[in-house]
């Protein structure tokens, strides 16, 4: 956890009275809505189908358990008893009036939590890997650096304004867990030969209409060097990305107009005048930063314990969910334990406050004190005891967000789509509703394995439908929703965008669509343990395009 | 549409100077970047301050060899969401060291004053009577900031080490 001190505090109650001052501007009629939109949505509000939204951060994922017990109580006081959390580790709330928005960020900010760089063309939000900090194969905790940079771009004067948002990534393990390059940029902590831990820097990445994968535009960067070398590259977006077609305003449309080569020099000739001024970054700051993470006073302990062991024997339920849900942890004794928000006939990444304020108790219990937000919508308790995973499980359990279904077939990433936005052309969570009910026995999702759906209800992506394994995207077609499926997306670090398969097919043939790809899988797969994604790898999408349309 | 310096609503000491007008004598003058760019050496050896109106689309850089010169830049901001002057600003101030006044103009809102007055604008036409009014309140609404900018506040990141122990590196850095 980073612990605020005065400084920030400050800045976020700040940042709440001027947010009331506009808020009382734009009621009485002072600010029409034209002005007030850009301020709203510097604050994370929205305005959707039938209300405001507003959007919280939640800095690269982490969220103490009081955090959480505020999350709850903001989504029974202002709300409907729920909150939605995001792909981009953020929560939303659907169902916000605007009077009593002050007051609700209020109450956020009573424990340092904020809507800002959660909207608007500035930088959004910084997410990381949810299992920062435990990763048994991380070379250190990324958030440190992704804090220092968060630091830096909130509320900058130069970049609050630019053509398009820019969301920043960073990631400190070799399995990529934050889709790192599917961002505008993309930081990927590593060890060089000389064996210091810099950056390699990647730029350009994006989904919606134009989708792109980052590129490398700088193999080594320096840890001292990040913050000039972002400002850099900020600096030449802000001033060339392009103005005048908000759907070609994104960094990767400049990076490809320009070419990386020409996008990496004028980064450089920036860079080289500011990269020994003031933003040279003095190890001290990164230490002090360093040091408000509170980590947990881990106990000695040894990894399989004898309780475990003899608990998945006598329990097959909690022995699969054991095997799908928890992971090992860099510290002896220790796992990481995801809590699935995907049940059968739920909406992806929904949690009621009754849910929230139970998790956060759980995780002063068995956690530390500490949770996590993944990208794929689901949550984690990052430091649990093994021995404790029997009672913890029966607690999860019992308010149902131990389905054993992490990063199986049912563990939909999806956007609201069109019941609640008002950019979808069509319905993403009754998709996945009825994807999840056709695969609700657990022996066929095991079978068919690590399989990831991602749902839009647009071009946008926000469901990051170019990298699901399947990607399901709506579209609209003379005023009816339909939807066009692509095959062998993925976000890891060998990230690729899916191919097409053929023709878009109406609402009620998606469901059908998805179990006939999953059939073909299990026909075309030349051993039970070849993953379906390797296997789309293998054959192309030519045999499941056949059978799909076969009776099409 | 009222000016705001040092603070303060104020008269506007600059006359703004069409293409195709002559040029008033011992008046402080705006002229475009067209103009600019066409006489800049008559213009330099003229009595009376001169400033510039600078698109937000063209490079600053191109006015290095002319700061000395330039009593004013007027930097554009033809809706309140472009927000190119702003990289303008702190590359003039900054990078090329104008000490000359750095006006903003266009479609100001008191919701941009403390971004402007941080990326060096010290000059602001302002598009409301009612928040040109409210100026300096407004501009004082943040005690904090993160980062440093080209107003010389020393950024937070700075400041929690000195208000901590002595350090021993006393850099300039963030």
């Amino acid at each position: 956890m980073y612990v605020y001190d005065a400084f920030d505090r400050t800045l976020v109650t700040e940042r709440v009275a001027e947010f009331r001052d506009q808020v009382v501007r734009r009621l009485s009629g002072e600010l029409t809505e034209e002005e007030f939109k850009p301020l709203r949505l510097m604050n994370g509000v929205y305005l959707q189908l039938h209300a405001y939204m507003l959007r919280i951060a939640i800095p690269y994922g982490t969220l103490s358990s009081e955090q959480m017990r505020m999350l709850a109580h903001v989504a029974r006081r202002y709300d409907r008893g729920y909150g939605h959390f995001t792909t981009r580790q953020n929560i939303q709330f659907h169902w916000i009036k605007l009077a009593e928005l002050p007051d609700a960020m209020a109450d956020l900010a009573s424990v340092g939590m904020h809507g800002m760089q959660t909207s608007g063309n500035c930088v959004r939000n910084i997410t990381t890997d949810q299992w920062a900090g435990v990763a048994p194969d991380e070379i250190e905790d990324p958030r440190v650096l992704a804090e220092v940079i968060r630091q830096h771009v909130t509320l900058h004067p130069e970049f609050t304004f630019m053509p398009r948002k820019f969301k920043i990534a960073v990631g400190a393990s070799s399995h990529d867990r934050a889709a790192l390059r599917v961002h505008d940029l993309a930081l990927q902590l590593f060890r060089n030969d000389a064996g210091e831990i810099g950056f390699e820097v990647m730029v350009g990445g994006g989904l919606g209409r134009t989708p792109f994968l980052a590129k490398t535009i700088k193999p080594f960067l320096h840890k001292r060097d990040i913050l000039s070398y972002v400002e850099a590259i900020l600096r030449t977006y802000n001033q060339f990305g392009r103005r005048d077609n908000i759907y070609k305003a994104r960094i990767k449309i400049l990076v490809h107009e320009l070419g990386v080569e020409a996008f990496a020099k004028e980064v450089e000739a920036e860079w080289q005048g500011i990269k020994d001024g003031a933003l040279a970054l003095d190890p001290a700051v990164v230490a002090e930063i360093a040091g408000r993470f509170r980590y947990p006073g881990y106990q000695r302990l040894d990894d399989s314990s004898p309780e475990l062991a003899a608990a998945r024997k006598s329990d097959r339920k909690f022995d699969a969910w054991v095997g799908n849900s928890v992971a090992n942890h860099k510290v002896p004794g220790y796992a990481i334990v995801t809590l699935s928000l995907k049940p059968e006939g739920g909406t992806p990444g929904d949690a009621t406050a009754v849910q929230m304020d139970a998790i956060a108790d759980l995780a002063d219990r068995y956690s530390f004190g500490e949770i996590r937000v993944g990208h794929e919508q689901n949550l984690v308790l990052p430091h649990v005891a093994q021995r404790d995973l029997p009672a913890l499980w029966r607690e999860l359990d019992a308010i149902g967000v131990a389905t054993p279904n992490v990063n199986l077939v049912s563990d939909i990433i999806s956007c609201p789509g069109l019941d609640y936005c008002s950019l979808a052309n069509a319905r993403s969570i009754p998709i996945a509703q009825e994807i999840t009910r056709r695969f609700r026995n657990g022996d066929l999702a095991r079978d068919l394995g690590q399989l990831h759906i991602n749902i839009s209800g647009c071009i946008n992506a926000c469901g990051h439908h170019h990298v699901g394994h399947i990607g399901i995207l709506g579209v609209e077609k003379n005023g009816e929703e339909f939807y066009q499926i692509t095959l062998g997306g993925k976000a890891d670090e060998n990230a690729t965008l899916g191919t097409l398969i053929g023709p878009a097919v109406p609402y009620a043939q998606v469901a059908d669509v998805v179990e006939d790809i999953a059939a073909a899988y299990l026909e075309l797969r030349q051993r039970p343990d070849e993953l379906f994604i390797d296997t789309v790898k293998r054959t192309g999408v030519e045999p499941f395009r056949e059978r799909v349309y076969a009776t099409r | 549409m009222p000016l705001v310096e040092n603070g303060q609503i104020v008269e506007d000491r600059y006359v703004r100077v069409a293409d195709d007008a002559p040029i008033p004598d011992r008046v402080p003058v705006i002229v475009s970047a067209k103009r600019f760019l066409a006489e800049a050496d008559a213009l330099i050896r003229r009595d009376g301050s001169l400033g510039v109106a600078w698109p937000n689309d063209r490079r600053v850089a191109e006015l290095e060899p002319w700061l000395g010169h330039l009593a004013l830049i007027a930097l554009n901001f033809p809706k309140f969401r472009d927000g190119r002057a702003y990289s303008q600003a702190r590359l003039l101030r900054e990078t090329l060291g104008f000490r000359g006044t750095l006006r903003a103009t266009g479609d100001i809102l008191r919701d941009q004053f403390h971004f402007l007055v941080r990326a060096g604008f010290d000059s602001f036409e302002v598009k409301k009577p009612a928040d040109a009014r409210v100026f300096a309140e407004v501009v004082g609404r943040y005690s904090v900031y993160y980062q440093p900018g080209a107003d010389g506040r020393t950024s937070a990141l700075r400041r929690r080490l000195q208000s901590r122990a002595k350090m021993p590196n006393t850099r300039e850095t963030v």
